[in-house]
């Protein structure tokens, strides 16, 4: 077939459109900045319009801002693909991973909305303070207890009781859980949705020992009663964790274990 | 300035770096230093798996898995190292249960393994069942159980702080300090991201667990913070950096974008088909097909591109086929990978064959050490205190090629022996000399970077650089493309000189440090091509179209690079000398698969 140069792409009905090329859009950031350094205490909007390819994550379209525009912007990020958990953010008032969400999705024909994720301290522009979020993790003994001696070699574990805890491994520790529940916002001291899933991944391992005493740990006043089931957790998580569904398992633990 | 104190001092918390901590916080004073939060290195990407011949679901020993090793990094392997290797893979792998890694499981309920490239029964017969797994989340299960046993432990971590410079008692950098003379490590300088404060720690023992160096290429499937600085740092203070020609290139990167999916699509069933429908490496690799090593299946896939065979509109990619493989099954055991192809391709791989094309994955040179992970300052003399471990260093188990599973597994075996190397050095010694104003290095770049008001832009270069790369020293390497990246590179350094950033500020100051992990990545693709281009053969993961065979009489030999000043005043330049390759069991022989 001969190539007909001036056709507008994709409007020859004998040229499939093609998968690999995809159109460039522009697109619109309206991102909240925050730096005490130079701009005062007040955080503000900004806006900045780019061009971006058809595949194109709300991350690249940042980093074409910083890169290109103005180098000040901050935000954390590093695998770029939704398994290190850095830079979660509320993406037009959702929380989820920049690196997961693609422009093509998020409408952009309207300005996308950017803002640090809630309830944790903002540092500068989308950069907030985690370390309350790891000390809720720390708090609920994240690691696995057992007595008696070591065995020589593995614990076994049948498949079924692998299952049991699976999707509760799946965590990246984003945040972006936590950050979402209205609970959390009010009360900063809730150990949030975060801490309760990773409690579980450990509470419905059988080779553990440990469920009694983080079941102790999330009865307490801050703990997993607070939840009041709203499942913005579970719409949140990027990892398709049933977040909500963990914390339910965890209140009937509590109420049928006896401790 | 502030100033710490720690018997031992661990530059990073991926794999090797927590590993390393678990042994040596309980036996001295350690302190952890990581420019990210321990649970957001790259460790977690890693998907198939790790290897050890534990047989739990088939015939399998050490001995194999050994040689397969040495044959899979065509013989550039060091021996002893990679015997080791295979021996203590067991116990890590143990280790890592008894900490409570979710691994799945056989029906009798002990840790279930899977095939992986290169990886066979009885010296080649066929592919073997050695690679330990959690889904296709093997890395992340390793990093998440590492720092929870860190938790437990009450290590000490330093989250965000920049390590910069490495403090020597001698300066190795001119060339001039004498072979057998004792040189030591006295400490780090690091940069508080949070604050742009300078931090000075004071050690008896450094461990470099610092990680890779995939951002000198365009197509990676590495995180964007993989900027070699460990390797960059070592390098400016003197130290060589051994084999870094040979990059691996994963075949199974995203077409496009280079995230990558896991061999253990291959392992799984999965194949690859050229843009007729054919399986192609039936031609390539007759016994072991698809699941031939890395070099060897990257190589075949770039070739059906360039001979016309590869797929979509553009005929540049290939295609790997998971459609026969039940759903149920692709859920179970790579959940993570397909989930990619659907977010980041808009593909389904139920029912349609995945875009594929090889990506930068792993740097099998870095930091020489010996078996011990102490750091060597040339072929013989160790850098007293120093250690390093993990995908900075080079103990050489990987060679000129690694193969699949036996990273993860590096990390622990060697992170566990630098952990209790790095501790019993510091409990027996005292406290080296600091140098005088030991910060004035890193002081001075910084306050360099920050007080240019107009320059070139960090990205420009960047881009240029990972580009020159791609297009010059990838999978295909000649003499004629390796002198242009030589040429890209050597420019690109002089414009570094008036790079500026846009952020002045000191707090979370990221424009910043990107402009220095440039520097890094500059200095270290500087290395990686003037190797290149002296290995004038073929061998693993380096292929030179000019030199397609392996030439065991000329560069049966590590390659051992040092950063020296030049003539110019001002600047360096590298020199390339030799290491024996250590053999013990295996004498070289042609790599059939
Ligand atoms: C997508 C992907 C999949 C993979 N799959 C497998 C697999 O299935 N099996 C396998 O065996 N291998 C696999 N690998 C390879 C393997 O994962 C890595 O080689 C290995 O995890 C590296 O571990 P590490 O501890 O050396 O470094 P990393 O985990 O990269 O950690 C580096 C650490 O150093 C810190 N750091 C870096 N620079 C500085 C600095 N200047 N100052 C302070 N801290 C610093 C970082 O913060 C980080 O904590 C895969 C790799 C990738 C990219
Ligand atoms: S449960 Fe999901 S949303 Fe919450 S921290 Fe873990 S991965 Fe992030
Ligand atoms: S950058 Fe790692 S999760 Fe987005």
């Amino acid at each position: 077939m001969t190539a007909v140069v001036d056709a507008p792409s994709g409007a020859s009905p004998e040229t499939a459109p093609e998968v690999g090329a995809v159109p460039t859009f522009d697109v619109t950031l309206r991102i909240r900045r925050y730096n005490p350094e130079v701009a005062g205490d007040e955080a503000y909007w900004e806006e900045f319009t780019v061009t971006a390819h058809g595949t194109d994550r709300v991350l690249d379209a940042m980093h074409k801002i910083k890169w290109e525009l103005d180098g000040s912007l901050t935000f954390r990020r590093s695998c770029a693909h939704g398994i290190c958990g850095s830079d979660a953010m509320r993406i037009n008032g959702r929380n989820r991973l920049a690196c997961k969400a693609l422009l093509k999705d998020l409408n952009p024909d309207k300005p996308i909305t950017i803002e640090p994720i809630k309830g944790l301290p903002v540092e500068k522009d989308l950069v907030v303070d985690m370390e309350p979020f790891f000390a809720s993790y720390r708090e609920i003994m994240p690691f696995l207890i057992t007595s008696g001696n070591e065995p020589s070699k593995e614990r076994l574990q049948s498949a079924e009781q692998r299952e049991r805890y699976d999707d509760t491994t799946k965590c990246i520790l984003c945040a972006a859980c936590t950050s979402s529940c209205p609970v959390f916002w009010t009360d900063g001291q809730y150990f949030g949705p975060a801490a309760i899933v990773n409690a579980h991944r450990f509470i419905f391992d059988s080779r553990d020992e440990g469920g009694t005493q983080r079941l102790e740990i999330l009865n307490d006043k801050e703990g997993v009663w607070r939840c009041r089931t709203t499942f913005n957790c579970t719409e949140a998580c990027p990892r398709g964790i049933e977040v909500t569904k963990a914390i339910q398992e965890v209140k009937r633990a509590m109420i049928t274990r006896a401790f | 300035m502030q100033t710490h104190q720690y018997d031992v001092v661990i530059v990073g918390a991926g794999g090797a770096g927590m590993r390393a901590a678990l042994e040596s916080s309980g036996r001295v004073r350690t302190a952890v230093i990581s420019k990210l939060y321990p649970t957001r290195s790259h460790t977690g990407a890693a998907q198939g798996g790790m290897c050890a011949a534990l047989a739990n679901v088939e015939e399998d020993n050490w001995e194999w898995h050994t040689f397969d090793t040495v044959k899979g990094g065509d013989y550039l392997v060091d021996q002893d190292a990679a015997e080791i290797m295979a021996k203590e893979a067991i116990e890590a792998v143990l280790d890592l249960e008894r900490m409570g890694l979710p691994f799945n499981r056989t029906p009798e309920g002990k840790i279930d393994q899977r095939r992986f490239g290169g990886h066979t029964r009885n010296h080649g017969e066929a592919a073997v069942r050695r690679s330990c797994y959690a889904a296709d989340r093997t890395g992340h299960m390793i990093l998440q159980t590492l720092y929870q046993q860190c938790v437990k432990q009450d290590v000490s971590f330093f989250n965000e702080f920049y390590v910069l410079d490495v403090l020597l008692s001698s300066d190795l950098s001119t060339g001039e300090v004498a072979d057998g003379e004792p040189v030591a490590v006295s400490g780090v300088v690091a940069y508080e991201l949070a604050t742009g404060e300078i931090h000075l720690f004071r050690a008896k023992s450094v461990v470099f667990a610092t990680g890779g160096a995939g951002k000198i290429y365009k197509t990676t499937s590495n995180a964007h913070t993989l900027t070699g600085d460990g390797m960059a740092l070592a390098l400016r203070r003197g130290i060589p950096l051994e084999d870094m020609e040979f990059f691996q290139f994963h075949p199974t990167g995203l077409a496009g974008l280079g995230i990558l999916l896991s061999e253990a699509a291959r392992g799984e069933g999965g194949i690859l088909r050229n843009g007729d429908g054919e399986r192609f490496m039936e031609r390539y690799a007759p016994t072991i097909k698809d699941l031939a090593p890395r070099d060897i299946v990257a190589r075949s896939m770039a070739n059906e591109v360039r001979e016309g065979r590869g797929a979509g509109p553009n005929k540049d990619y290939v295609l790997l086929d998971l459609t026969h493989l039940e759903p149920a099954h692709i859920d179970a055991k790579l959940p993570d990978i397909t989930e990619f192809a659907r977010t980041y391709l808009g593909i389904e791989p139920y029912t349609e064959p995945v875009p594929v094309y090889p990506t930068a994955h792993y740097a099998m040179g870095g930091i020489p050490t010996n078996i011990n992970t102490e750091v060597l300052r040339n072929n013989t003399d160790v850098v007293q205190g120093l250690y390093a471990a993990g995908e900075v260093a080079c103990v050489s188990v990987h060679g000129s090629n690694r193969l699949g599973t036996n990273s993860l597994l590096d990390i622990n075996v060697f992170g566990k022996r630098a952990g209790i190397a790095a501790a019993a050095y510091a409990a027996t010694v005292d406290w080296a000399e600091l140098p005088e104003d030991p910060a004035a290095y890193v002081v001075g770049e910084i306050e360099r970077m920050r007080d240019q008001p107009v320059g070139e832009r960090v990205s420009d270069l960047r881009r240029e650089l990972q580009e020159s790369m791609d297009l010059n020293a990838q999978v295909f390497r000649t003499q004629e493309s390796l002198t242009q990246a030589l040429a890209d590179i050597k420019h690109l350094k002089k414009r570094y000189g008036s790079v500026s950033v846009q952020d002045k500020g000191r707090r979370y100051n990221t424009d910043l440090l990107e402009a220095l992990e440039l520097g890094f990545l500059l200095e270290l693709a500087e290395v990686v091509v003037v190797g290149a281009l002296a290995r004038e053969e073929s061998r693993g993961g380096h292929f030179r179209e000019d030199f397609p065979t392996r030439d065991d009489e000329r560069f049966m030999m590590h390659t051992m690079a040092y950063q020296r000043p030049s003539s110019t005043a001002g600047e360096t330049e590298i020199r390339l000398d030799h290491k024996p390759v250590i053999m013990t069991r295996y004498q070289p022989m042609e790599r059939k698969y």
